[in-house]
């Protein structure tokens, strides 16, 4: 397979073909904030902090790193201006329905943003789609699912495979980024806090 | 509706998950809505997740979860249709079958829904009922066209 030569925050790396650039730069160790990628799953491109600023001949493009393949002599900026302006004003729009997530306003307070911003239509679900994702592609029980859509979309659970899987699983809990389940609140909180079994995601 | 039936709509499309929107389009056409049940016959059948159906059902307007009556009623309250009284037209159908946009009589009889444009302004105010459009209406003639259908 053919490497592929491209520059991230001016470092050079070298990448197989099919990657994708946030693939490459957690390669290399540079770090592009996320929430809707997961190493397990397929890229989603649901949150759109993971955007860049690419540049290839001259040209200079906003993507999504999670989804976008490494090319040739592509010169990748993981921050800059309108970066930052872009993933502010992103965190501002989530965290308007999350407004108490942790992971947000963590990253909130590296990029400035206000949470106060806009009127809060709290629901606490920022449609990462990582439960969904996770219980369909890596445990294959589709438990959980996406119902509705545009602003009336939600998470919902099929109460009957709910019953028989949910109990013994709850694997999706953790991968929440705003802890959108009391539920899963509880859970996390028990397991760092005395269990002896660490979930390792 | 019952599982032979659904079974026949799933045989005729020969069980294929791709066909899966057009089975539900048929069953809603025959049964005028998606009953849970129903639902979880194409699922197993069809092999695909009950998610991905309920996923599918919500997302297109086509599809209702709830019992529907046997006529749609559409009201156009577009631009046109409104400055040209369709308010009138709408109290006048509320009034007849005493239900409010979005609800379903008790004898699923007519579910009434407001859309906001038909497309057909130059007859204005429009009122559709089970796909074939009421032009000019007033309210005369609308309880005059609702009375045709049983």
């Amino acid at each position: 397979m053919d490497e592929i030569l491209l520059t991230i925050d001016g470092k050079e790396v070298a990448a197989n073909e099919g990657m994708t650039i946030l693939e490459a730069a957690q390669k290399i160790g540079i770090y592009i904030p996320t929430l809707c990628h997961h190493e397990l799953l397929e890229p989603y491109g649901a949150c759109r902090l993971c955007m860049v600023e690419i540049e290839n001949r001259g040209r200079i493009q906003y993507v999504a790193s999670c989804l976008y393949p490494v090319e040739n002599n592509l010169v990748v900026r993981t921050r800059s201006e309108k970066v930052d302006k872009i993933r502010k004003m992103i965190l501002e729009l989530l965290l308007a329905h999350a407004p108490d997530s942790r992971d947000l306003k963590e990253l909130a307070e590296e990029y400035g943003a206000d949470r106060n911003r806009f009127d809060r239509e709290a629901s606490f679900c920022v449609h990462c789609g990582l439960c969904v994702r996770y219980c369909a592609e890596v445990k294959q029980k589709f438990a959980v699912g996406f119902v509705d859509r545009g602003t009336r979309r939600e998470i919902s659970f099929v109460p009957k495979i709910a019953a028989e899987e949910c109990w013994k699983c709850k694997e999706c809990f953790p991968l929440c980024p705003t802890e959108a389940l009391q539920a899963a609140y509880v859970y996390v909180q028990d397991i760092t806090a005395k269990s002896p079994f660490k979930l390792v995601l | 509706m019952d599982n032979a039936t659904i079974d026949q709509i799933i045989d005729k499309h020969h069980g294929e998950a791709s066909s899966l929107i057009q089975i539900l389009l048929e069953i809603q056409g025959q049964n005028h809505w998606l009953p849970k049940e129903a639902l979880e016959r194409i699922s197993e059948r069809l092999e695909v997740p009950f998610t991905r159906i309920q996923h599918i059902a919500t997302f297109y307007k086509a599809f209702s979860l709830v019992p529907k009556g046997r006529h749609e009623v559409h009201i156009c309250m577009g631009t046109a249709c409104h400055v040209r009284g369709a308010q009138r037209v709408l109290e006048t159908v509320e009034d007849l079958t005493g239900i409010k946009p979005g609800e379903t009589d008790l004898d699923l009889k007519y579910s009434l829904e407001i859309v906001n444009c038909l497309g057909c302004c130059a007859l204005g105010p429009v009122m559709e009922i089970d796909g074939t459009v009421h032009g000019n209406m007033t309210p005369a003639t609308t309880r005059d066209a609702l009375k045709k259908y049983e």
